[in-house]
């Protein structure tokens, strides 16, 4: 018993404490004192440097997806709603979800095990003894990068993904690409793709500010490296996954009364 | 200039500090020496606010730092620099990036003159030309030159020195009291240096304080701190580790 509530308390602490640093830094982040310099390089190390994993998790994701719905549908003779099921499946859902875990995987860890090292290393007290805001060089820069290359890399693991069940399913299941086509743009709205974006820009900050701020708070020595670091990609990834289901819940009903 | 009072820090359970107090004055050299782990580094820390005491006050300049937020802090860091005691130069910038560090926010400074003052700085630590070299590249004693002209080169009121000769051979160690003492007398700035070596004591100090079981236990003038009979100084001093055998 005890134990669950010392869990629960540190649990409502590192919550706690994790919004503080969001507050920081979006004020940070308002007040423009990030260097676009800094932004930029991390926008190349999460965007351009993630390329080959998206490429293959939205392509083989998409692939698969169209495989199964088509062994399915096939029963029930619906074949040509294949595509449709993979097109709003990538927008809305997995597209989104897999670029965040996969972006939480590579980036997340990444940004966790620097900040860590360079905690342990007191290069933070280091910026700190030369007037400078840790929160202003390290957290904006990555935060604001993960906001903009998560979008992105969405956007291109929905494309991907699309592209690559559509040749599944018409160049090796035979489904007719007339019906197949006309099906897909006849089940995927405008609010399918928001839904999908909008989502991406959430999980980039949740990406971002779980690994800057495990980095941030590591414990010493290589140990505690290595335990931020795990930390980061655990506590981000069922983040985005619990955040998932509560953004499907509140944003279809929410856009499509907003007309979209 | 700087004024601790009845500094009192903890970590968790354990008192590293108890009711420090400390006065240093403006241009002077102050050397703060104890055995390992008796809290001399967080005592520096608290200096430049690097730590929040659990008691007590910290006065720059008639400022009392330990009730500024971070945001305040860093004005009052402008007046400090600090080398660390394994330099914690940033790993991802070269040579001249750390070094230039602290004007990367100042608008009103040219490329060219933010170049020449790293030169300079460089110059003055007796590293001329490796701008562009990254840290991985140096060895210990050139990265602690590197982190001193980090922390000189936006010329500082204040230097916090952090053990700066621990790890370094004696030839190595003894080029850095020169420097400290060359930068002191040229910069003419306030210095505080940790350490427990004896002999860089005696060069760099204008002062010692001993600290020793959580409490400033002496401080004085350097040679007579160090002509002291006192049973715990000279035992320091003397790096005896057994008093009835002193000389094993």
């Amino acid at each position: 018993m005890r134990v669950g509530c010392a869990w629960w308390s540190d649990w409502l602490c590192g919550l706690g404490r994790v919004a503080l640093l969001a507050r920081e830094a979006f004020g940070s982040l308002f007040r423009g004192r990030a260097s676009w310099r800094d932004v930029l390089y991390q926008v190349h190390f999460m965007g351009v440097k993630s390329q080959s994993v998206i490429l293959i998790t939205g392509a083989f994701t998409g692939m698969v997806l169209a495989a199964q719905t088509f062994f399915q549908f096939h029963k029930v003779k619906m074949d040509t709603a294949t595509l449709a099921v993979v097109s709003v499946s990538m927008c809305s859902e997995l597209g989104p979800v897999l670029t965040g875990l996969m972006v939480a995987g590579r980036v997340g860890a990444a940004i966790a095990a620097e900040l860590g090292t360079m905690r342990v290393t007191e290069q933070i007290d280091a910026l700190r003894t030369l007037a400078t805001h840790p929160v202003d060089y390290l957290v904006v820069p990555r935060l604001l990068a993960a906001h903009v290359a998560l979008p992105l890399l969405t956007a291109e693991a929905i494309a991907v993904g699309i592209g690559a069940g559509y040749l599944v399913g018409v160049g090796l299941l035979g489904i007719d690409p007339a019906y197949a086509w006309h099906n897909m743009l006849r089940y995927t709205g405008a609010v399918d793709v928001v839904i999908g974006l909008i989502k991406a820009v959430i999980y980039g900050g949740i990406v971002a500010l779980v690994g800057c701020y495990k980095g941030l708070n590591c414990g010493l020595g290589a140990e505690g490296v290595g335990r931020a670091t795990t930390e980061a990609v655990v506590v981000a990834s069922i983040s985005i996954l619990v955040a998932n289901f509560f953004l499907t819940l509140g944003l279809t009903p929410l856009l499509t009364a907003l007309g979209l | 200039m700087i004024e601790v009072r009845q500094l009192t820090k903890r970590f968790g359970p354990q008192t590293v500090l108890e009711g420090v107090d400390l006065r240093i004055e403006r241009g002077e050299s102050v050397v703060i020496i104890g055995r390992s782990g008796c809290g001399k580094s967080v005592l520096l820390k608290h200096l430049i606010g690097l730590l929040q005491p659990d008691a007590g006050s910290v006065y720059v300049d008639g400022q009392d730092i330990t009730r500024m937020d971070e945001r305040s802090l860093l004005q009052v860091r402008r007046k400090f620099g600090m080398l660390f005691q394994n330099a914690a130069l940033f790993d991802s910038l070269s040579v001249a990036e750390n070094v230039a560090f602290a004007f990367r926010n100042q608008r009103n400074l040219t490329r060219a003159e933010i170049a020449r003052r790293v030169a300079e700085a460089l110059e003055l630590v007796d590293l001329p030309g490796i701008e562009h070299k990254r840290p991985a590249e140096l060895s210990g004693g050139m990265r602690k030159r590197v982190g001193l002209a980090r922390a000189i080169v936006y010329r500082p009121e204040i230097l916090l020195y952090d053990e700066p000769t621990s790890g370094l051979d004696p030839i190595v160690a003894d080029s850095i009291d020169q420097l400290i003492i060359r930068i002191r007398d040229q910069l003419r700035v306030t210095s505080v240096v940790v350490t427990h070596d004896m002999r860089s004591a005696r060069r760099v100090g204008h002062r010692v304080a001993m600290l020793h079981d959580k409490r400033i236990y002496a401080a004085g003038p350097t040679e007579e701190i160090f002509a002291s009979t006192d049973p715990v100084l000279r035992r320091f001093i003397d790096g005896v580790s057994d008093p009835k055998h002193p000389d094993f």
